[in-house]
């Protein structure tokens, strides 16, 4: 239902009803309109191929755009130009997209792309999420571009069809949820940690139904690429999607890039984008609030992301079984400091902190330590720009001499589909989204935390508070 | 297109566990395919296959005979995780029509009905009587939107009315979409 026009509405329902095509009713969803659909190898083929079989053409390749980064190597290739895929099947999953794309007209971030990286981050990164829009992609993490005032949210592959075919889906409207982040964050406490106190406060599957607008003093002084960790990880939460209403961080973020309006255009577009707001008044299906000032650097201790506590803090006692299952299989006991386990990896990357500024937040940790002997430490870029931007800095070097390993772009062991993976039964802290048992690797134990406690843990081999490592002159 | 969906009898299936994600129901490194054909081979992996890829002979799911267990009952929080289609299409292949829990995550169970694999979300009683009663016979009528355990008075639950719909009359979903054209092309040329 769209809401009486003269009642106050949320963000979330103002982009709603701007997309309706058709209305809700009791026999059908809405049908929605699509502004911008983003594709990759994983969840495509089978849509193209459900294209082909009744003759159909993409309708709006223009508002389409596609990457390959989940079944892409992260070791650059051989001499006679020849990747180093994981498998047949993932080289071959790679050619069909590129086939579809030529054969659909759509713009594809290629390997010879300078625009190639994880979805979520080239994105933003390109200028293609704009405020007010509706965003959908085959993956669970399109939240992310929520970062930006937009509704965006994963799809299936049956609606990535919908979508290549018709530029619609057909929807129910979720719930409404607020989540209010009062006061600052303590130095030292990065988005990551915000994420992970807001998802261990609304519980896995909490927000389940629900699209979550992110509101209060911390999330305005968060800048564009905390959002973009925070939105998203909304979907560990069970929420279909996260969302921050734009404001001057957001436009300042957006002037300039490539596919975003230039020149007046953009100004216009500032100026609708300025209305993206709740208003006053307006009424959520249910509010939760949190004191930034509580939270310190957070890491996960189960086999579900908001199994979470502060970092040197003591293991819960499980509540339930599948909770003394997660900690059977973690190898962790009740009781005792999350900080006592060696650590065998070290991963910085993913589309929740594979930017700039999360290698920044490594690099300042890592710069002139050593990793500790016996750790290995990845770092993968989210992005081409990304790793161009992080070499023009030097952060590879720092990462290289500190005895890490640096990669070319892609989801890499965050899903462990492209042969970077952690081995059976080794602990490894990640920076990447879903510590669910065997996602980096069959037997793989994962902690999930920032890339600060990633980094402070690589140099420690335990997990490690970064506060502890923070040096005088990096505030100098 | 999905299989048509009216009634199923058949008996249950139990994997007590809470939280199973969709990297349990199909692993990963499984998605490389082009296809959504023979998934079943991959569902469950990691429960059914050991670390040198041996089959568990002792493994539940390796013993299940999917034609006598079409319904899978699965503990809380049902298949949370990621938007892959591939999870239903792993779980149909293995056998499986329809998957009851106490909540069921949103994506997949969108996914699912787009396939022909039944959601049901239960009351948490309701939910404990299937877990205590592994191979227990269930008997569910779309139509009717009821489930009957054993011989007991049949419970009432609910599915989104248009999959409910499109199951039950065999319509194409995509094909109803495509039905909306104009529509689409109107809204498309209003002013933004
Ligand atoms: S980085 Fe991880 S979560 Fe993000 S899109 Fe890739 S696989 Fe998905």
């Amino acid at each position: 239902m769209s809401s009486p026009p003269n009642q106050p509405r949320t963000l979330f329902d103002k982009i709603w009803d701007a997309h309706v095509v058709q209305a809700e009713t009791k026999e059908t969803p809405a049908v929605l309109y699509v502004d911008l659909h983003l594709v990759h190898e994983v969840t495509s083929p089978q849509a193209f191929t459900a294209l082909d079989e009744r003759g159909l053409r993409v309708r709006r390749p223009d508002r389409t755009y596609a990457t390959i980064d989940h079944s892409t190597p992260t070791l650059p290739a051989d001499a006679d130009g020849a990747r180093p895929y994981a498998t047949p099947a993932a080289a071959a999953q790679v050619e069909t997209l590129r086939q579809n794309c030529a054969k659909h007209g759509i713009q594809l971030a290629d390997w010879d792309s300078a625009d190639r990286g994880i979805v979520h981050v080239i994105g933003p990164e390109l200028g293609l999420t704009h405020p007010g829009t509706v965003i959908v992609c085959g993956d669970s993490h399109t939240a992310t571009h929520g970062a930006f005032g937009a509704l965006a949210f994963g799809i299936g592959t049956s609606e990535v069809g919908h979508v290549l075919a018709t530029q619609c889906l057909l929807q129910r409207k979720p719930q409404r949820m607020r989540v209010t982040v009062n006061g600052r964050l303590r130095p030292g406490v990065l988005a990551k940690d915000l994420t992970l106190a807001v998802i261990a406060r609304i519980g896995f599957g909490g927000g389940s139904g629900f699209v979550i607008e992110y509101a209060g003093e911390c999330i305005r002084n968060l800048d564009m690429e905390g959002r973009m960790t925070l939105c998203n990880m909304s979907i560990e939460a069970g929420a279909r999607a996260g969302m921050v209403a734009p404001d001057e961080t957001t436009f300042a973020f957006l002037r300039g890039r490539r596919h975003a309006p230039q020149g007046e255009a953009f100004e216009a577009a500032v100026a609708k984008w300025r209305e993206l707001r709740t208003d006053d008044g307006a009424v959520f299906d249910s509010e939760i609030e949190i004191d930034a000032a509580e939270i310190t650097p957070m890491a996960t201790f189960g086999t579900t992301p908001d199994a979470s506590v502060p970092v040197g803090s003591l293991v819960p006692a499980p509540r339930s079984d599948s909770e003394s299952k997660a900690l059977e299989y973690m190898r962790f006991e009740p009781g005792v400091a999350n900080t006592h386990h060696d650590v065998n990896v070290v991963f910085i990357g993913s589309c929740t902190n594979g930017r700039i500024s999360d290698l920044r937040d490594a690099a300042a940790i890592l710069r002139g330590r050593f990793v500790k002997d016996g750790v290995r430490m990845l770092v993968v870029p989210g992005s081409e720009a990304v790793r161009r931007q992080a070499e023009a800095e030097g952060l590879d070097r720092v990462f290289i001499e500190a005895g890490a390993e640096w990669r070319l772009p892609g989801c890499s062991m965050c899903i462990a589909m492209n042969g970077d993976f952690v081995g059976p039964g080794q602990l490894a802290v990640s920076t990447s989204n879903r510590n669910f048992e065997g996602r980096q690797g069959k037997g793989a134990r994962t902690i999930l935390a920032s890339p600060a406690t990633a980094a402070a843990s690589a140099i420690a081999g335990v997990l490690a508070d970064p506060r502890t490592f923070a040096r005088e002159a990096e505030h100098a | 297109m999905p299989e048509r969906f009216t009634t199923l009898a058949s008996s249950t299936f139990v994997l007590p566990q809470a939280n199973i994600d969709t990297d349990q129901i199909i692993p990963a490194r499984f998605l490389t395919t082009t296809s959504q054909k023979g998934l079943g081979a991959a569902a469950f992996y990691d429960w059914r296959y050991d670390a040198q890829g041996d089959l568990l002979p002792d493994a539940p799911l390796n013993t299940v005979d999917t034609t006598e267990h079409r319904v899978l009952v699965a503990g809380d929080n049902f298949a949370c995780g990621s938007s892959r289609e591939h999870a239903p299409w792993a779980l149909l292949d293995f056998g499986f029509r329809a998957v009851i829990s106490t909540s069921i995550a949103d994506i997949f169970a969108s996914n699912a009905l787009k396939n022909g694999l039944l959601p049901i979300s239960v009351d948490p009683e309701t939910h404990a009587r299937l877990l205590a009663e592994p191979g227990g016979r269930v008997i569910i009528d779309l139509e009717r939107s009821e489930l009957s355990i054993g011989n007991e008075p049949p419970i009432s639950f609910k599915t989104e009315p248009f999959a409910r719909r499109c199951l039950l009359d065999g319509v194409d979903t995509l094909g109803w979409l495509l039905e909306r054209l104009p529509a689409i092309e109107d809204f498309e040329s209003r002013p933004a």
